[in-house]
Formats: C-alpha cells, sequence, structure tokens
C-alpha cells in the first residue's frame, strides 16, 4: 500500500534539487543508524512537510542537507546525497549555505546582534558579500518577511513571532534555494503561527524557493505544502501529496497528526458518506461538504 | 481552592502584566488558560504557588493569602511544570532529578524510592532512569519535569506550554493522562496555545488578552467565539471552522468534535432521505 503511495507520485528527476539514494547515519557512539535507507527526490519549487514521531530522523536528515552531517557531527554515513547539484560529502559546510538556509525552532538560539538588521547583516558579512549589495539584501528579506519597520529594534525585546521572523529573513538574506526550517513555530500563538507559515507560503511562490518544514502541526501547515514526507524509525514511511498521505491507513498507525478536516472525512466514509475528494484544511472541506449537503437535499 | 481577587500586577520594569483579573478555580477543575503571546497566562498561573505576588488585590489558595505563606509550603500543595524543562532540570540522572524535591520534603527513603519508581514509569522514562537529562529529546526533558512534580503528588498541577515539541503520539497519551488526574480528582491547569489540544480535551477555558481575563466558559462555547478568539490571536479549531462555513444549511457552528460533527452530518443527510 505504501509502496504504491510512494510511486504513485510522478517524480521528475531532472527538477530534483534534493536527491538521496540510500542514506544511512549512525551518530558517533551511536547503536543503531538514525537513518535507515532514506531514499528521495525533492523538486525544485517544492513546499514540503517532514513529519513524524519525535526521534523519527526529521532533525538528522535535515542536518544531512546543509553538510552538517557528515562535516561537523562524525560518525558513519553511507549513501549519496545530492543538493542543489552538489555532492554533500565533498562540499564544506560553507559552500552549502550558500543554497541551503536552516532556520532552527527556538529563534533565541538563532539571534545574537543588538539591532534586526545587524543580525540579518551578520550571515552576509561572513560570505564576504560586498557592502552596497549587503544594504540591498538586508532591505528585501526585511521587507519580504514584513519586519522592515523593526529593523533598529533590539532582537531580544521582540515578541516570539517577530523573532522568528528575524530568523527567517537572516536565512533569507544568504539567497538560498532552498529553506529548510525545524518546527519554527512550536513557541508561538496560532496567529503568529499562521503568519509565519504565510511568509514562508510567500518565498516558495513568489521567489520559488524549495521549503523543507518539519512540523507536528498539520492542521495549520498543511494548507500550503504540496509535499508530504513521514518518518518512523529512521526510514521514510510515506512519501507523497498531502491528501493521499494524511489519508493513508500507516499514517494514522504511525501517529502522524492528521488533520481534523482529514479525519471528518474518514469518519463520514467509514459512515457511507462519501466527499469528492480528501479535504486537508477547513475551506477545502467546508466546499466539499456544502456540495455533499446540498445535492443530497435536492 | 485558588481564588484570584481583582488583581494587578506589573514587573519590574514597569510593565503591566496583570490588570484586574479575577478567577475562581475550584478543586476537581480542569482549566485552560489561552491568550496570545504575552497576554499574561504565565503571569497569572505563577501566582497560583505564590512566585508572584500581587502588587494589588489578593490571591488566596486553600484559604491561605499567598503574600502570608513560603513558596516552599505552597508548592507542596502546588506543583508546577515550567515552559521550559532547562528551567526546571539540573540532576546528573533523571532518577535523582524525580527524588530531588520528594528529599527536600523531607519524605523517607522508602517512599521516595516507590514514588520515583511511580512517576518514572507512569510518563515511560524507565529506559532512561540513568540518563543525564540534558542527554534526552526536547520532549523527553518535559517528561522529565512532569514526572519530578508528579512524584510529590501534589493537589493542583500546573503545566505552562506542555504540548510543545511533543509529536502527536505523545500528545495523545498527555490529554488521556491529564484527562486521568484530573478524573482522580486532581486540580488541573493547562497553559496553552495548542487549540487542536484543548478542543479534544475539552476543559473550562479562560481566555485572556492584554493583562485581562476575556472570557471564561467551558471549550466548546469560547472557542467557536471568531470574534473573541480571533482578538486573542488564537484560530478556532479546524471543526469550529468547517462549521462556520456551513450555517447557511441551518446546521449548528459550535461543534468543535470530529464525532459530533459526523453525528450532526449524518442526522442532516438521514433526515432528509
Amino acid at each position: 500500500m505504501d509502496d504504491i503511495l510512494c510511486e504513485s507520485r510522478t517524480v521528475n528527476k531532472t527538477l530534483a534539487i534534493i536527491n538521496t539514494s540510500g542514506l544511512i547515519y549512525t551518530y558517533p557512539g551511536g547503536r543503531e543508524p538514525s537513518l535507515v535507507d532514506v531514499s528521495l527526490t525533492i523538486e525544485k519549487g517544492d513546499y514540503v512537510i517532514l513529519t513524524g514521531p519525535s526521534g523519527c530522523g526529521k532533525t538528522t536528515l535535515c542536518r544531512c542537507l546543509n553538510g552538517l552531517i557528515p562535516h561537523f557531527y562524525s560518525g558513519k554515513l553511507e549513501g549519496e546525497i545530492k543538493v542543489a547539484s552538489l555532492t554533500v560529502s565533498e562540499h564544506s559546510i560553507y559552500e552549502l549555505a550558500k543554497h541551503v538556509g536552516l532556520v532552527f525552532q527556538n529563534p533565541e538560539n538563532q539571534l545574537f546582534a543588538l539591532s534586526v538588521e545587524k543580525d540579518v547583516a551578520f550571515g552576509l558579512e561572513n560570505l564576504g558579500v560586498p557592502r552596497e549589495d549587503m544594504r540591498a539584501r538586508v532591505d528585501w528579506a526585511l521587507q519580504m518577511t514584513g519586519i522592515y519597520d523593526l529593523r533598529e529594534r533590539a532582537p531580544h525585546e521582540l515578541s516570539g513571532g517577530q523573532q522568528q521572523r528575524v530568523a527567517i529573513a537572516c536565512v533569507l538574506a544568504m539567497k538560498p534555494d532552498i529553506m529548510v526550517l525545524d518546527e519554527p513555530t512550536s513557541f508561538l500563538d496560532p496567529l503568529g503561527a499562521q503568519k509565519i507559515f504565510e511568509v514562508i507560503g510567500d518565498l516558495n511562490k513568489k521567489l520559488g524557493i524549495t521549503v523543507i518544514l518539519v512540523e507536528h502541526r498539520l492542521d495549520l501547515a498543511s494548507k500550503y505544502a504540496n509535499h508530504v514526507i513521514v518518518m518512523d524509525e529512521g526510514k521514510v514511511v510515506l512519501d507523497g501529496k498531502p491528501l493521499d498521505v494524511f489519508d493513508s491507513e500507516s499514517a494514522r498507525l504511525i501517529g502522524v497528526g492528521i488533520p481534523k478536516a482529514t479525519r471528518l472525512y474518514q469518519a463520514l466514509r467509514q459512515s457511507g458518506v462519501y466527499l469528492n475528494r480528501v479535504p486537508v484544511n477547513s475551506q477545502e472541506a467546508t466546499l466539499l461538504l456544502q456540495e455533499v449537503l446540498t445535492r443530497d437535499r435536492g | 481552592m485558588i481564588e484570584v481577587k481583582d488583581v494587578y500586577f506589573t514587573y519590574p520594569n514597569n510593565v503591566e502584566a496583570l490588570k484586574g483579573v479575577s478567577l475562581n478555580i475550584r478543586k476537581g477543575d480542569f482549566v485552560a488558560i489561552m491568550g496570545q503571546n504575552g497576554a499574561g497566562k504565565t503571569t497569572l498561573v505563577k501566582h497560583f504557588n505564590g512566585l508572584l505576588k500581587p502588587t494589588k488585590g489578593t490571591v488566596t489558595v486553600n484559604g491561605v493569602d499567598t503574600r502570608e505563606e513560603s513558596v516552599a509550603k505552597l508548592s507542596r500543595g502546588i506543583g508546577f511544570v515550567f515552559q521550559n524543562p532547562d528551567n526546571q532540570l539540573f540532576c546528573e540522572t533523571v532518577e535523582e532529578e524525580v527524588a530531588f524535591a520528594l528529599r527536600n520534603f523531607g519524605f523517607e527513603d522508602k517512599i521516595i524510592q516507590k514514588r520515583v519508581e511511580w512517576a518514572i514509569n507512569l510518563l515511560g522514562l524507565a529506559k532512561h532512569r540513568q540518563s543525564s537529562p540534558f542527554m534526552l529529546s526536547g520532549g523527553e526533558r518535559k517528561r522529565v519535569a512532569l514526572a519530578s512534580v508528579l512524584a510529590w503528588n501534589p493537589d493542583v498541577v500546573i503545566l505552562d506550554e506542555p504540548t510543545i515539541g511533543q509529536d502527536y503520539q505523545q500528545k495523545e497519551k498527555l490529554r488521556q493522562f491529564i484527562v486521568q488526574l484530573n478524573a482522580q480528582g486532581k486540580t488541573v491547569v493547562v497553559v496553552t496555545h495548542d487549540v487542536e489540544f484543548v478542543a479534544e480535551c475539552n476543559p473550562r477555558v479562560v481566555l485572556m488578552a492584554q493583562g485581562e481575563i476575556v472570557v471564561d466558559g467551558d471549550a466548546k462555547h469560547v472557542l467557536t467565539n471568531a470574534k473573541l478568539v480571533t482578538e486573542a490571536s488564537i484560530v478556532p479549531p479546524q471543526i469550529s471552522q468547517i462549521f462556520m462555513g456551513l450555517t447557511d444549511l441551518g446546521l449548528p457552528f459550535d461543534i468543535i468534535d470530529v464525532y459530533e460533527a459526523r453525528d450532526i452530518l449524518l442526522d442532516f443527510l438521514g433526515g432528509d432521505l
């Protein structure tokens, strides 16, 4: 069933921006591998949600994408991983950082400068970007994330949601092809989280940045994604379109937090009421229900 | 049990975090305190065990004014699990961590051993008992913090953002666990943003905004009030969002549970067949 699901997603390898095959990784001192035979393809412009139970290998996989594994974490890496046409094991973190930006769960771990714009400029200084160019890129990144007005404020004085936007701006200023965000909204209130998902959605749509979002709260996040990967015990167990993945039996068994809209669809199906499609968010569910409810009435 | 009367609280930097809050928590209540970042939720619950004392107004716990009691004494009855477990963990092993407060409260060794065993198993930490809390994942550290509080069996358990960093399965376990604690007569106060989690627990909800309580009622009524929840930076639960779009058909909008939703839809369809 899952194999079928994996194959039903037609993958165009020529559009691949990330490609791993047979990836196996064991942390130094680890008894068992944290990644087990991970093979996947992510296309340029994809918005991927990467989910699965804690300890399933999500963060470890993210670390492979920007070269933290194997360059910073030693341990044993087998298989191949290519990101933006670069073989990760053959290129330094510094080189990969130009293509892959990483945003963490807690922005406090990532921000340290005295003003927002200095924080955003920091990565560019490290890359040796010329001064005039830097100014333009910092302003652009601040505008794209909606925090231009906060540029002179101290990051630690801002709200959690604003801080997370600063963290995203820092990464965006580097103009990465790929942005990897590891649970970027877990400390935020729901509206704050929604704004972050919108900012990320915008970057994906308008700038074509490939997004890989590690997330448990699928109710809020799934609106924007076109590709969902579920991991369990180091393996990729589901890989496909959101509606196929959320409606699969194994997603329920692994304990993925399937959106309520999809769960309602499933509960109705069990009782013999079929909606035309699998909804993954509330707007879709409302429309599909309106169809069924008015049709059966008329 | 906990009585908050017209409480104001101003931090030393002059930020007025609570502006006239009144709230009554009875024994056996299950209360979720919700609201946007900075609404005053954590400030409020820190008054329950005397960590903060009101600038104006009173907080009484079991009839005792918190200003006249030490935090140590109040904590015996009120266990507080912080938002960030790293603020509360410091021992070298999980076992020592869970035993720490029990030692402080002067329990006998035999009882300590028993309680530690009980709490560690309850939270599924048995295989980590000899690990350093700092080697564990965020979700696991959170459970260690919870175990160390439950070990001394307080009457009231306060959990500040318990679902952060927990995956769906752990959340589900946590939910069952909290509901069970509550059923055993414990008073449970949860501070949270997690709307879907609250929708599934169905507690009494106290919604805060800018240092004030905006509304206090059952989850179903509070969370389906689109205007209020939006003001408090919260998004209504997905099921209620779906039903808000179906009111034209004469369906109710105040639904938060998947199975209740299903039954209503089946009824609606069935009635016409």
